[in-house]
């Protein structure tokens, strides 16, 4: 199953809070989609998924400077 | 609690009562706890006033200068800015301008705290002197704890003062 979160609004620290609790809900497996803002976001969200042991399996750019994660727990 | 060797601890000493410390006191520690780190937050002095289950002015307390500070310092509802405070309308103001600009306002920070498993221990000391018994705070206090206690668990641990 693939879920989906917009962290785009987000600001510090809430973009990684989001990230890690909808990680937590999802069972092994399944998949995350993240669609986060560069600078910040992008540069600690996917170093930090794949510190707690989550696999980034891709990170693409996307529009007006965004980007999509995908993150399987 | 078996957490891995090589899991990273923060202890952050919640000191001040003031409205924008404590925003950077949870700030800091739902941070750390999405990154992945051991995060305890220890409440001493007047940084228990965000700890009150009653988040208003109540008097609580046996005494009547205990009643009075209770009273007075209120609880998170009433916390004050460290600088241009205004009677206390400024923690108003500055609460409006988190929310327009999409920043986590401080209840939100402490639920996302609770939701994080974030540890959050009262200062046996402080509560003494202030009359504020564990009954009076809100149910995630984990435990009522001394200054030994505290340092024993935070050995490994970086700590932060605010």
């Amino acid at each position: 199953m693939k879920h989906f979160l917009d962290i785009t609004r987000e600001t510090c620290p809430m973009t990684f809070v989001k990230v890690k609790l909808q990680l937590a809900k999802m069972v092994a497996g399944e998949q995350l989609e993240v669609l986060l803002n560069a600078g910040e976001p992008l540069e600690n969200v996917p170093a930090s998924c794949e510190e707690q042991g989550y696999k980034v399996l891709s990170n693409e750019p996307t529009d007006n400077n965004k980007h999509l994660l995908l993150i399987e727990k | 609690m078996n957490l891995p060797v090589d899991k990273k601890k923060i202890s952050i000493v919640c000191f001040s009562g003031d409205f924008d410390k404590m925003v950077a006191a949870f700030t800091v520690a739902t941070g750390a706890a999405a990154t992945n780190r051991e995060v305890t937050m220890f409440f001493t002095f007047w940084g228990l006033n965000a700890l009150k289950k009653k988040k208003g002015r109540v008097a609580t307390g046996n005494s009547l200068m205990a009643k009075a500070f209770n009273f007075l310092m209120g609880g998170i509802n009433n916390l004050p800015l460290s600088r241009l405070n205004f009677f206390g309308a400024s923690s108003k103001l500055m609460t409006m301008m988190m929310k327009q600009h999409n920043v986590a306002t401080l209840p939100e920070l402490v639920e996302a705290a609770h939701a994080l498993g974030i540890r959050i221990v009262a200062c046996e000391m402080a509560m003494k002197i202030l009359e504020v018994e564990q009954s009076d705070m809100i149910e995630e206090v984990e435990s009522v704890v001394g200054v030994a206690t505290f340092l024993n668990e935070s050995e490994n641990s970086h700590i932060i003062f605010i």
